[in-house]
């Protein structure tokens, strides 16, 4: 009888169990499509010298990451000192200026730092659509073989890069 | 020089307008088309409006991503595929029935079904209780 009293309670725990982990879940956290799949394909213009491209397919049989962020997005200021860090890692990390003035994107990497070995530019956001960009910055860490293995969205913090993209890429590079 | 400093600012204001993306022009057909399309659609920047109201920079490139598309033949149905393809089940306002959405469609009917379940013990009981007095 005294256990029968209890289910209420414990029903009452259930629910309060979902709706603070709903509570704490980030809507902007859209679950991507493209984990998984293959790094949609582009050729871009490299940032400060449209005479040369870069594209996807140059990075075949590598591990790298593409950040996908601009000058005017003010988070991705936020992250970019943890990417300057991750130089030190073995992770080429390629930029993609996106929907971006070009004068104002190299003001920004010639003041904050550069922390990319290439920076294309996705100036009309054709590349951001087809690589389901909605807020800038967004993160893909794309295997050898041209898989998206990861997807970021907003700005990297030192948990995401320890938990999550670090421990990944250790075990792509085994 | 309050005068030069307002005729500044206005022109300042009307180009800088100018620069954001507008919606590039098309057939009526097309129009008609995409109007019916994106209410059925998402805007992820301002999540809970449709492509068709926001006025995010985004909503306005998508808008055009699929005038595009319409005129390049594509059918209603290839749209809405090459957008759940980037964007995922959330951008349809009517999410399609699979294993990730089997919860959210059939989730409320175990729940009633459950209710009632209850519902037909507990009276089963009282009545029990009522028909044991004397």
């Amino acid at each position: 009888m005294r256990l029968k009293a209890l289910i209420p309670f414990v029903l009452f725990i259930i629910l309060i169990a979902f709706l603070g982990k709903g509570l704490f879940l980030n809507p902007r956290e859209v679950p991507s499509p493209l984990v998984g799949k293959p790094a949609p394909n582009f050729t871009a213009p490299i940032l400060g010298d449209a005479t040369k491209t870069f594209s996807n397919a140059d990075m075949k049989g590598k591990v790298w990451m593409l950040n996908i962020w601009a000058s005017w997005c003010a988070a991705c200021r936020d992250e970019h000192s943890l990417l300057l860090e991750m130089r030190k890692y073995d992770l080429p990390l390629y930029g993609m200026a996106y929907k971006d003035v070009e004068q104002d994107a190299i003001d920004v990497l010639a003041k904050m730092g550069n922390p990319y070995i290439v920076t294309a530019t996705d100036q009309d956001g054709r590349i951001g659509i087809d690589y389901g960009v909605y807020g800038v910055p967004e993160t893909y860490l794309i295997d050898q073989s041209g898989i998206i293995r990861y997807k970021q969205i907003g700005p990297i913090t030192p948990m995401d890069l320890r938990e999550k993209i670090l421990p990944l890429l250790k075990e792509l590079n085994s | 020089m309050m005068k030069l400093r307002y005729v500044l600012l206005t022109l300042v204001v009307t180009f800088s307008s100018l620069s954001v993306a507008t919606d590039k022009p098309s057939t009526a057909a097309t129009e008609v088309r995409l109007k019916r399309l994106s209410t059925e659609l998402r805007c992820l920047v301002c999540q809970n409006s449709t492509l068709a109201d926001s006025d995010a920079e985004l909503a306005q490139d998508l808008r055009n991503e699929i005038r595009t598309l319409i005129d390049g033949g594509k059918t209603d149905e290839e749209v809405v595929a090459f957008l759940v393809a980037r964007y995922g089940d959330f951008v349809t306002f009517r999410p399609p029935v699979n294993a990730n959405t089997a919860l959210l469609w059939f989730g409320p009917f175990i729940m009633l079904f459950i209710g009632a379940l209850v519902l037909i013990l507990m009276l089963k009981k009282r009545s029990a209780v009522l028909g044991a007095e004397p």
